[in-house]
């Protein structure tokens, strides 16, 4: 075979990965797409397949859920819970990720493996005896605590393997200029690590804005998070799939942003730690 | 304890040079690693490793209804009715096997044939990148309510599209036996493209010369995929089938989400984790729901253990 005809099957199955790659790209995004469609739709448009995604958009469904102070209410709990948990859980994770990374303590690291494993429904069960018995459930804070419960293990297993790439000698060059070893860590390898403390709360803050469990058993009527709303708006309006994709799309959009922002951080976030084995 | 026990390995030098953690974070305050760990380590203590012996010691207690109320040792009672129990337990277990293994193989399947397409740059890498981190950064109710509204068996897109191509219409989640299946692949949706990300991030480590290598001995594409990448990859491999079936076998949201409580009312979406959640907040059968987690936390090392190990095998 000439080099010729080689360079041409080459460039013919470069342009059928196009077509895969596009074909998956669709598949994947296409329903997300029907949720924000379906959220312009009338009631009627929007159990009716035959409408597709060519329709005049009304922004009744929005009206209304907007309208319904129970679902403004939700997502600025939302927000609150997932600020505030993240915060909380970056500054006790950050700190114990660099001990772990720059001092080598592995065993101790390993316990955020522990926390990956164990299903979240076996604490639900101590958890609910004991801030039951302390009359917490329904607060912020527990369901703060509990959000922290996942965000916390999240942000230790980014930022260990953040801390290890950081390369040591500009850490001792600064204590050889006297600063002691925490000044090292908070002057020199924090500011360092702004980028990836910056994408793992954001992952945190997007498994809390997620989170379901926790809230459907610790949240009362007031503190209720978006999630259980949506899910309770199900039962009492499984009729109203617009104001329903209304709510999703709310809760989505946040999250589409996030990603075309920030699409290379979160990919290193979501992929820390995989290729080490 | 572990400080004492790090200082004299390290200045005996048993470390290979190079390795060895500088001479300076060695003479640093000691308590500041301590200190800087306290926090984290004391609500891991706190709201994980206290609340696991709880659940365990409550596991061999009658504990049910009020959360106050007496509750005494009964051994190992409830272990044995969960594991006599054939009405709800073992078919959970069935189906959180079922799902797992299912969705996970078709995702490792479908997610390395796709890092395989993108692994070479091309234009709009950024933008399919992007798409692949919205579904799974979206939220698992929203995902759940959206396929219902695809799924809808009447008024659905789904059904529509199958009839526009002459297939008969589906029940989906409609359905006791289309349930499961259905679930599953949201699941594969979901999470398909983090599949994909872990080994886009493992093919991006690998060196191109053994590739090339075997390229210049004449082996074709699928031959190199297979004695070349595959082995390499493998570590990227097991890593990502681990994480990934540990998610995977605690998935919670979604089924309840789509199913409501109990898996719908053949139980036909209820795995283990649905049940235990079931147990404890439909039924307040604490003692009893507490010896199921117990049982489905050690299945779930258990697949983790396994899952390491073979990773070893291969790696050697």
């Amino acid at each position: 075979m000439s080099t010729h005809t080689a360079g041409a099957v080459r460039s013919r199955l470069g342009w059928l990965r196009g077509i895969a790659v596009a074909a998956v790209s669709l598949i994947f995004v296409l329903p997300i797409v029907w949720m924000f469609a379906a959220a312009f739709k009338t009631n009627v448009q929007v159990t009716d397949p035959s409408v597709g995604l060519l329709f005049s958009p009304t922004f009744e469904n929005f009206r209304n859920v907007l309208a319904d102070g129970e679902i403004l209410r939700s997502l600025r709990n939302s927000l609150i819970v997932g600020g505030v948990s993240t915060a909380l859980s970056a500054l006790i994770a950050v700190p114990a990720a660099w001990a772990v990374g720059r001092f080598r303590m592995h065993r101790t690291g390993s316990l955020v493996l522990v926390a990956r494993i164990v299903p979240a429904v076996s604490l639900l069960v101590p958890w609910y005896y004991l801030f039951a018995q302390a009359g917490l459930v329904g607060s912020y804070t527990v369901l703060i605590l509990s959000h922290m419960f996942v965000s916390v293990p999240l942000i230790l297993w980014i930022m260990i393997g953040f801390f290890e790439s950081l390369p040591v000698e500009l850490e001792e060059a600064a204590r050889t200029d006297g600063l002691t070893a925490f000044g090292a860590f908070w002057r020199i390898a924090l500011p360092l690590a702004a980028p990836g403390t910056a994408t793992a709360s954001l992952l945190a803050f997007v498994s809390s804005w997620n989170n379901f469990m926790f809230a459907l058993i610790f949240a009362d009527e007031t503190t209720q998070t978006a999630p259980v709303t949506l899910f309770n708006f199900i039962s009492y309006a499984s009729t109203d799939w617009g104001g329903l994709m209304a709510v999703a799309t709310l809760m989505t959009v946040p999250v589409v942003i996030a990603a075309l922002l920030g699409q290379k951080y979160l990919v290193a976030g979501l992929t820390a730690g995989a290729t080490k084995g | 304890m572990t400080a004492t026990q790090t200082r004299p390995r390290t200045t005996a030098g048993r470390r290979p040079p190079g390795n060895r953690p500088p001479r300076t974070f060695e003479q640093a305050n000691r308590r500041l690693k301590w200190a800087m760990l306290a926090p984290a380590l004391g609500f891991v203590g706190l709201m994980i490793v206290f609340p696991l012996l709880f659940t365990l010691n409550l596991g061999f207690t009658d504990a049910f209804g009020a959360v106050n109320a007496d509750k005494s040792w009964i051994g190992l009672q409830n272990f044995q009715d969960a594991l006599a129990d054939s009405r709800r337990f073992w078919p959970a277990a069935q189906r959180t096997v079922v799902f797992t293994v299912g969705a996970v193989l078709i995702e490792t399947v479908l997610g390395l044939a796709l890092a395989m397409l993108m692994r070479k740059a091309f234009r709009g890498m950024r933008w399919v990148r992007t798409i692949l981190i919205i579904p799974l950064l979206t939220t698992p109710v929203a995902i759940g309510i959206l396929w219902l509204l695809i799924l809808d068996p009447t008024n659905g897109i789904a059904n529509h599209l199958l009839e526009s191509v002459g297939l008969p219409p589906q029940e989906f989640l409609g359905s006791v036996s289309q349930s499961l299946p259905t679930l599953m692949l949201i699941d594969v949706w979901q999470w398909t493209p983090m599949m994909t990300l872990l080994l886009l991030a493992g093919l991006s480590t690998l060196p191109e010369e053994p590739e090339e290598a075997a390229k210049v001995d004449g082996a074709d594409a699928w031959q190199r995929f297979r004695h070349v990448v595959l082995p390499m990859l493998w570590p990227t491999l097991m890593t990502a089938l681990v994480l990934r079936s540990v998610d995977a076998l605690k998935t919670f949201d979604i089924l309840y989400a789509t199913k409501g409580p109990g898996g719908g009312s053949d139980f036909e979406a209820e795995t283990l984790n649905v049940y235990a959640y079931g147990l404890t907040f439909d039924y307040q059968e604490y003692g009893l729901a507490s010896a199921v987690l117990v049982l489905f936390t050690l299945f779930i090392i258990g697949v983790v253990v396994l899952l390491r190990r073979r990773a070893g095998k291969k790696e050697a």
